[in-house]
């Protein structure tokens, strides 16, 4: 058996005349935790009706399991799906909802009532088998729709936003569980969010969609670490990277980088390359540094510069300050215990370390 | 001062909700008149009719015109009374009923949830044909009645109505359909569902409300319906409501209106009695299957 569980080629989808999906490229092994994360209307729920064959695709391949699903209806994809409104039937009990498709499929009784009584064990949904989803609350709901997944035991489980309709308090536990069931199950994952936290703790890989188009695939350090372009950047992490726009000129001795400042320039020197530029030339560009990698200098801090605070945000276990760097608000993350006070100058240190350069105009990753 | 004024309010509003009262009684009183004169005069012996006033109680209460109408009245020669037309129409009915909501619902699933290319289209045309005038079709349908070899039976009366039916039954479940989210479909489609089990298991459950409005809509239509009766029936298939203009309109000698009104709320019952029942039915409907579960 192949460990490629899905892989999706050169995938276009169109409604009439919008492009909803432009060159899609995706491709996962088995077990993997893929989340599909970008903003509303990118087209993460167009992509996933299209891979259950919900959608006819424009043009492409998708193959799941080593099989190509042209012409293949959805039953016969060997994929389970929980929908963004958990799409439970409301007529039907609990119980019956979760058999439904084993029905359907004329899987004998008893090993319907046994496959039953062990997701609704795995689930702790099994005092509710007998209620209708009117009479539920909206995590029993995830958890029934998360059933009727579970016991389809399919190759490839897709899931789209499962937890966007739920509390913050019940969406970290169902997070957990959720990560808990993908360890034990081993199963292949497809998951849309919006919430990148959630991305980031439950990814193994994460692709960011932006207008229908694939602007980075990756595990989420490498998303988070090193953004492929100016929209990666500030769609990942809370608060989100500091784009700040600078003049870097290619010195034997590394990069020389000069930031406007409220009263003169901020000079500091990296060692990394830039595409394209050529010893002793000059270029504008925007440097993304996430807010902790500006921060309260210690004895090795290499580059440490004055800045004025203008607004002090605690937040309990750090401090987030804003000060003013190339002419835009910039976030620093400082200790909690650090004294500051609106109007004051601190020494903030500059961790160049992880900095990642892009282009004023393209916004496409230089280093 | 402020005491004063509260007063003042609540007796305004008390003076208004008593005027607002008085207007809904006269406006209903107005409404039942008929149908009080209609039973009071089912109940007169052909006596009392002549002599007592229109809206006066009967003075000795006489059900004899309540039999006659419904198995003695003449309709021209025959003189059978209603029953044989009631069963008739019963014939007409529960079957033209059942097949156009049964099609109705059909037409609204597929339009509302497997939208297909021209769906759109369809369900204009058959929103177009809930506006043309019955008038319009009677001499098409004649001839197609005769092509068919139904002409003049039960079965052509059926198939009338059922294609005449077919445009609001259609749009009835259309937009109740409409409002349930597409993703149940594909949940169920992913379940491994197919069409007709989608529409039995998922749909026709969720559709007790709907169903009750259309069937009271359809039942008043068919079972009221005349212009068809008369023109698409023969002797021994025509419906109650042709029977009733042939008995009122046969008169030998003297005219027995207790016989004709009797007659009349005969015809009329059916409906009431789908009113009554149904009714219930449709707000208990509504009320216990919600959709945004
Ligand atoms: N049936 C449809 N007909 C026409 N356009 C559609 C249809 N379904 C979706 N679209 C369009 O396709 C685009 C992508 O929609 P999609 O539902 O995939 O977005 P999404 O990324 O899932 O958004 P969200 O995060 O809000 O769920 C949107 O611009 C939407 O308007
Ligand atoms: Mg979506």
């Amino acid at each position: 058996m192949s460990n490629l569980i899905l892989s999706i080629e050169n995938l276009y989808k169109s409604y009439g005349a919008t492009e909803v999906l432009k060159d899609i490229n995706v491709s996962i092994q088995r077990g993997e935790f893929l989340v599909l994360v970008g903003p509303s209307g990118c087209g993460k729920s167009t992509l996933l009706n299209c891979i259950a064959g919900l959608e006819e695709v424009n043009a492409g391949a998708i193959n799941i399991g080593g099989r190509d699903m042209v012409g293949v209806a959805p039953k016969d994809r060997d994929i389970a799906m929980v929908f963004q409104s958990y799409a439970l039937y409301p007529t039907m009990t609990v119980g019956k909802n979760i058999t439904f498709g084993m029905k359907v499929r004329g899987v004998d009784a008893a090993t319907q009532a046994k496959k039953l009584a062990d997701v609704a064990k795995l689930l702790q949904i099994e005092p509710l088998l007998n209620r209708k989803p009117g009479q539920l609350s909206g995590g029993q709901r995830q958890r029934v729709a998360m059933g009727r997944a579970l016991v389809r035991e399919p190759q490839l489980f897709l899931f789209d936003e499962p937890l966007s309709n739920l509390d913050a308090k019940l969406r970290v536990e169902m997070r957990t569980e959720i990560k808990r069931l993908h360890s034990n199950l081993k199963a292949s994952i497809v998951y849309v969010t919006h919430d990148q936290i959630e991305a980031m703790t439950l990814a193994t890989r994460i692709v960011v969609m932006k207008d229908g188009i694939v602007q980075q695939i990756g595990t989420p350090s490498e998303i988070y670490n090193h953004p492929a372009n100016m929209f990666v950047a500030d769609f990942m992490g809370s608060p989100s990277m500091n784009l700040i726009p600078a003049t870097v000129e290619a010195l034997p001795t590394g990069l020389a980088i000069k930031i406007k400042q409220e009263n003169g320039t901020l000079e500091l020197m990296d060692d990394t390359k830039i595409k394209g530029l050529k010893m002793g030339a000059k270029r504008e560009l925007l440097i993304g540094l996430r807010p902790e990698n500006i921060t309260n200098p210690t004895a090795n801090s290499r580059l440490v510069a004055p800045c004025r605070i203008e607004v002090v945000e605690p937040a309990g276990s750090d401090t987030f300050i804003t000060t003013s760097l190339g002419e835009k608000p910039i976030t620093a993350r400082l200790r909690a215990d650090t004294v500051v006070s609106p109007g004051a100058e601190i020494d903030l240190a500059f961790n160049l370390a992880s900095a990642s350069y892009f282009d004023a105009g393209n916004g496409e990753r230089l280093n | 001062m402020m005491d004063n004024l509260v007063k003042d309010g609540s007796l305004r509003q008390v003076a208004l909700r008593a005027g607002l009262y008085a207007v809904l009684i006269i406006f209903a009183l107005y409404y039942l008149m008929p149908l009080f004169v209609m039973i009071v005069t089912s109940l007169k012996s052909l006596d009392d009719i002549r002599t007592g006033s229109l809206i006066g109680l009967p003075r000795e209460l006489v059900f004899d015109a309540w039999g006659k109408a419904w198995s003695g009245a003449c309709t021209g020669v025959k003189c059978e009374g209603l029953q044989p037309y009631f069963w008739n129409s019963v014939l007409i009915a529960v079957p033209a009923v059942m097949i156009s909501t049964v099609l109705g619902a059909m037409n609204g699933y597929v339009i509302s949830q497997w939208r297909f290319k021209g769906s759109d289209f369809i369900f204009a045309l058959l929103l177009f044909g809930c506006f043309i005038p019955f008038q319009v079709i009677l001499l098409p349908m004649a001839i197609v009645l005769g092509k068919m070899k139904i002409a003049g039976s039960i079965g052509g009366l059926i198939f009338v109505h059922v294609v005449y039916g077919l445009g609001f039954t259609t749009l009835f479940f259309r937009n109740y359909y409409i409002t349930i989210p597409v993703e149940l479909v594909k949940a169920a489609k992913v379940d491994g569902a197919g069409f007709f089990r989608i529409f039995w298991s998922i749909f026709m459950p969720l559709s007790a409300p709907i169903v009750v409005v259309t069937v009271i809509w359809q039942f008043t239509q068919i079972w009221n319906d005349f212009l068809f009766g008369v023109s698409f029936s023969q002797a021994g298939t025509q419906p109650i409501t042709v029977a009733l203009n042939n008995i009122v309109n046969s008169t030998t000698g003297v005219k027995e209106y207790n016989v004709d009104m009797a007659a009349a709320i005969i015809a009329a019952l059916p409906t009431l009695f789908v009113y009554v029942v149904a009714g219930k039915y449709f707000i208990r409907g509504l009320t216990a299957g919600s959709v945004k579960g």
